[in-house]
């Protein structure tokens, strides 16, 4: 379903990734893991047109993405999370998810400012939408509270439920896990589980190998910019670069 | 035919001397941009701010010499120190009481809050001196020294030789003392710079101290010739930034050429096309290096991190 | 939600019978600019306070709807109301090719290339001696008038300058709301979180960009159809700086904050009359007073005082 060919990037003299390639299948769960600094939101960034690339290709069931900007892709059916969140975070827990349903919608400044009545449907209808996403991730309490105040581990569902919002056929989430507790981690994996189950891809960075064991199919390990390894998480387990890696022998 | 050709001759000569009068009043005023664009670059280097107040401390320069001078009789050498020395209080306060205590320092409060600050100097300085225009004396006389057919006062000297002087004691105190190199560290990476010990806010109140003292100077050493008044500071500061952008916000060399090239053509415009337009020149040449060139003439694009 | 159409009612009703208060007098000629000004903040306001996109230029598109309409009409003759929409029309279109590249700028770059932006136009204005009358001015400018009924005295521009400004005001609340509304405080808040969601910022930001100077535009035509006579000193920098205190003090995100915003600024000086000169030092200070211990802007900071008031009273009433 995603083809990642032969991605290079340099920042300056840096060498970021380094002809990076890999395939992922539909409806499966894909793991890219790798120490801090190996190139992992750096690749998260490029497939998902927020950075340009050096040299390669992407592309998205045949079709040729690279270098396409993120609002294209997400009509396209892909969207992501950030490792950093990035919420709105000046506007409640509903409107953040609202925004999510952007794309579903087509009233223009006109009809907006003239309230005509078609865009008031419209606008009820994502109000509802919205609202079923919110209950998917279970934080339907919070819908009218301030999404900049959020504790964390709600603030990464927000994340996940905004972007399910798009309705995407392959989400990417950076380092979903980072910063929860044990508690969280756990509903986190229930909860991707529930995606796959939607049918949609996943591409997951994390470095809750657990975690990362647990969910996932197929396992890419990226070292210093290269890919390193991929395989089963067994494979990967098994791997002796790839424990040196993480070990720091050589 | 003679005649004719030795006219023609004559007018290449003279259009020829216009160019170089043209030029050097120029570099000179170009100095001056310079000196305020590297005020902006040290501040901006520091902090991220753009202190859209820089210009009132080149007034301010101008202005209390001028004050030191007439109202208590001081003579200029001991002038202007004072005046410096004032200025830099005021960029110390301005540092200490809009600055520091903002709550929510985004960009567009910062922007404001500087703008602000702007309005608030200009506006004492005005109940304080009145909105007369005022002049300076020259340092020393105004007889015009002639070279090569063109003439120049000897005040523009003394503004390309204090430029040259300042220029060379930012460059050693940004690389060899550990006040400046501490700035610097900053400059890079305020995070870093914090976490290896660097006092953080110190250096943020060193620069706009510094650029303060910049910006005075400025204004002291071109009062004589442009005149200073309450108001001066706006066009002045602007100008100073233009010639920041053209060098890519750098508070060395690129600013310094940034503003030279920023007067010379101001110069070169204003005499050969239209007055009128002058300072339409600067913006115009600050739209297009932002719009074509944001990193600078010199500079290298950078990405932003998500 | 449901209390927006009521507040928008009763504050029209208090713009309606506003002059029965007053009783014509020479304040309902600076109700007038209240209401002129109110629209450009409202302007402003989408710009800055809902996409998040700074711009100190925005007196140079007031000044271009005002002259346009005024060469238009005093020069070459044509009715005012087809003047002002042409107008509004040109400056939309400039506003548009300009905002391609200014807004690929953030924060203090793009603040520094609008401010260039706007004194180049100002620059135009002073230099075009021929088009605008230079620094003196352009005079001559014909009242707007609908059949036999001239909108040519102080009481007639209020209701006619204040439909417009209600109309804005009615369009901006509706926007503020919607799909479009919650894209723009999407982009300001995190502009690659939005577009990730499908947002097309730069276009949004693009088209707001034109509206705002669109409105400023229909601002400067009216500005210009009642006064009769324009000079660039209305349009220059200071101007557009006094268009952003009035956005901030107002309140960023508030379309009932440009209003207060707007009064208070219009009618300051006019309450400052014997304090002239400092009328600058009270500007600078106030703008200060309100980005330090008043970031929200009146129409978030008064209730706030008036519900710390309140706990203060509780606190006393139980002791
Ligand atoms: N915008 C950027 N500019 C310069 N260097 C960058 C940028 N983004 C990432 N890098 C560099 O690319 C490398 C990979 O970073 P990153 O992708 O964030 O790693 P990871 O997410 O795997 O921890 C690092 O060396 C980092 O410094
Ligand atoms: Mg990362």
């Amino acid at each position: 379903m995603l083809e990642v060919s032969g991605i290079t990037r340099l920042f300056g003299g840096v060498t970021a990734l380094e002809d990076v390639s890999f395939t992922i299948g539909q409806g499966s769960i894909t793991g890219v893991i790798g120490p801090n600094g190996a190139g992992k939101t750096t690749l998260f960034n490029i497939i998902t047109g927020i950075y340009g690339r050096t040299s390669g290709r992407v592309t998205l069931e045949d079709r040729d993405i690279s270098g396409l900007p993120p609002e294209r892709l997400a009509r396209l059916g892909m969207v992501r999370t950030f490792q950093n969140i990035e919420l709105f975070g000046a506007m409640s827990v509903l409107e953040n998810v609202m925004v999510g349903l952007h794309t579903k919608g087509s009233s223009g400044f006109l009809a907006c400012s003239l309230k005509m009545p078609w865009s008031i449907a419209e606008e009820r209808r994502i109000r509802e939408t919205a609202m079923k996403w919110l209950e998917f991730t279970g934080i339907t309490e919070l819908a009218d509270d301030c999404a900049g105040n959020l504790p964390f581990g709600k603030g990464r569902l927000l994340e996940i439920a905004r972007a399910l919002a798009v309705e995407p056929r392959i989400i990417l989430m950076d380092e979903p896990a980072a910063g929860l507790n044990s508690k969280e981690t756990l509903g986190l994996a229930h909860l991707i589980g529930k995606i796959r189950g939607m049918g949609v891809t996943v591409v997951l960075v994390e470095h809750d190998m657990e975690l990362v064991m647990d969910v996932c199919d197929r396992i890419v390990v990226l070292n210093l910019g290269r890919k390193l390894a991929e395989g089963t998480p067994r494979e990967i387990q098994e791997n002796r670069e790839v424990i040196a890696a993480y070990l720091g022998e050589d | 035919m003679k005649v004719r050709e030795f006219l023609c001759k004559k007018r290449k000569i003279m259009q020829l001397e216009q160019i170089l009068q043209y030029t050097f009043s120029g570099l000179s005023t170009g100095a001056i941009y310079a000196l305020i664009g590297i005020g902006f670059s040290i501040i901006f280097n520091a902090t991220g701010i753009i202190n859209f107040a820089q210009g009132e401390f080149v007034m301010l320069g101008g202005m209390l010499t001028l004050f030191f001078l007439e109202v208590l009789k001081l003579p200029l050498w001991a002038a202007i120190p004072c005046a410096v020395a004032v200025s830099a209080l005021a960029g110390l306060l301005f540092e200490r009481l809009a600055i520091r205590p903002l709550r929510q320092p985004t960009p567009i409060n910062l922007v404001i809050i500087t703008i602000a600050g702007s309005i608030l100097i200009r506006g004492l300085a005005m109940l304080l001196w009145g909105k007369d225009t005022h002049a300076i004396p020259p340092f020393t006389g105004d007889e015009p020294i002639s070279i090569a057919g063109a003439t120049i006062l000897p005040q523009h000297i003394w503004i390309l030789a204090i430029t040259l002087l300042i220029i060379a004691v930012n460059k050693f105190f940004f690389f060899h003392t550990i006040s400046g190199k501490a700035m610097r560290a900053c400059s890079y990476n305020r995070r870093a710079a914090g976490l290896v010990g660097i006092d953080v806010r110190r250096m943020v109140l060193f620069s706009f101290v510094i650029s303060s003292v910049l910006g005075s100077l400025a204004g002291i050493i071109v009062a004589p010739l442009t005149m200073t008044a309450y108001d001066v500071g706006i066009m002045l500061g602007l100008k100073g930034f233009c010639a920041a952008i053209i060098g890519g916000m750098s508070s060395g060399m690129a600013t310094v050429v940034g503003g030279l090239i920023l007067g010379v053509l101001e110069s070169l415009g204003a005499g050969l096309i239209s007055s009128g337009y002058k300072d339409a020149i600067a913006f115009i040449i600050l739209l297009l290096i932002l719009f074509i060139r944001p990193q600078g003439l010199f500079g290298k694009a950078e990405s932003e991190r998500v | 939600m449901k209390r927006e159409p009521f507040k928008f009612l009763l504050f029209a009703v208090l713009v309606l019978v506003a002059p029965l208060a007053f009783k014509g007098g020479y304040l309902m000629n600076v109700l007038v600019f209240v209401g002129i000004n109110t629209m450009l903040a409202v302007a402003l306001n989408l710009l800055l306070g809902y996409a998040g996109q700074i711009s100190l230029g925005h007196a140079g598109f007031f000044g271009m709807g005002a002259y346009l309409s005024g060469i238009l009409t005093a020069t070459c003759g044509w009715n005012p109301w087809l003047a002002m929409p042409l107008a509004a029309l040109a400056v939309g279109i400039l506003a548009t090719l300009i905002a391609f590249p200014i807004l690929k700028l953030k924060g203090h770059y793009l603040a520094m290339a609008t401010l260039g932006l706007g004194i180049i136009i100002y620059i135009v204005f002073n230099e075009t001696v021929d088009l605008t009358g230079g620094p003196s001015g352009l005079s001559g400018i014909p009242n707007l008038a609908v059949g036999s009924l001239v909108f040519d005295s102080d009481i007639k521009n209020y209701y006619l300058v204040w439909t417009f400004t209600l109309a804005v005001m009615l369009f901006s609340v509706n926007l503020a709301g919607s799909r479009i509304g919650r894209a723009l405080r999407a982009v300001h808040d995190s502009e690659v979180a939005a577009r990730v969601m499908g947002v097309n910022a730069r276009l949004l930001k693009v088209q707001v960009f034109a509206l705002s100077a669109v409105i400023s535009s229909l601002a400067g035509s009216l500005y210009a159809h009642t006064m009769t006579f324009v000079s660039p000193a209305s349009f220059g920098f200071n101007f557009s700086i006094e268009l952003l205190t009035m956005v901030v003090i107002g309140g960023l995100g508030s379309v009932y904050g440009s209003f207060l915003g707007a009064a208070l600024l219009t009618l300051l000086p006019e309450l400052l009359r014997g304090a002239q000169d400092y009328d600058i030092v009270i500007y600078g200070g106030l703008l200060m007073v309100m980005v330090m211990f008043m970031p929200g802007g009146l129409v978030r900071g008064i209730p706030d005082l008036f519900r710390r008031m309140a706990r203060l009273r509780e606190g006393a009433g139980n002791a």
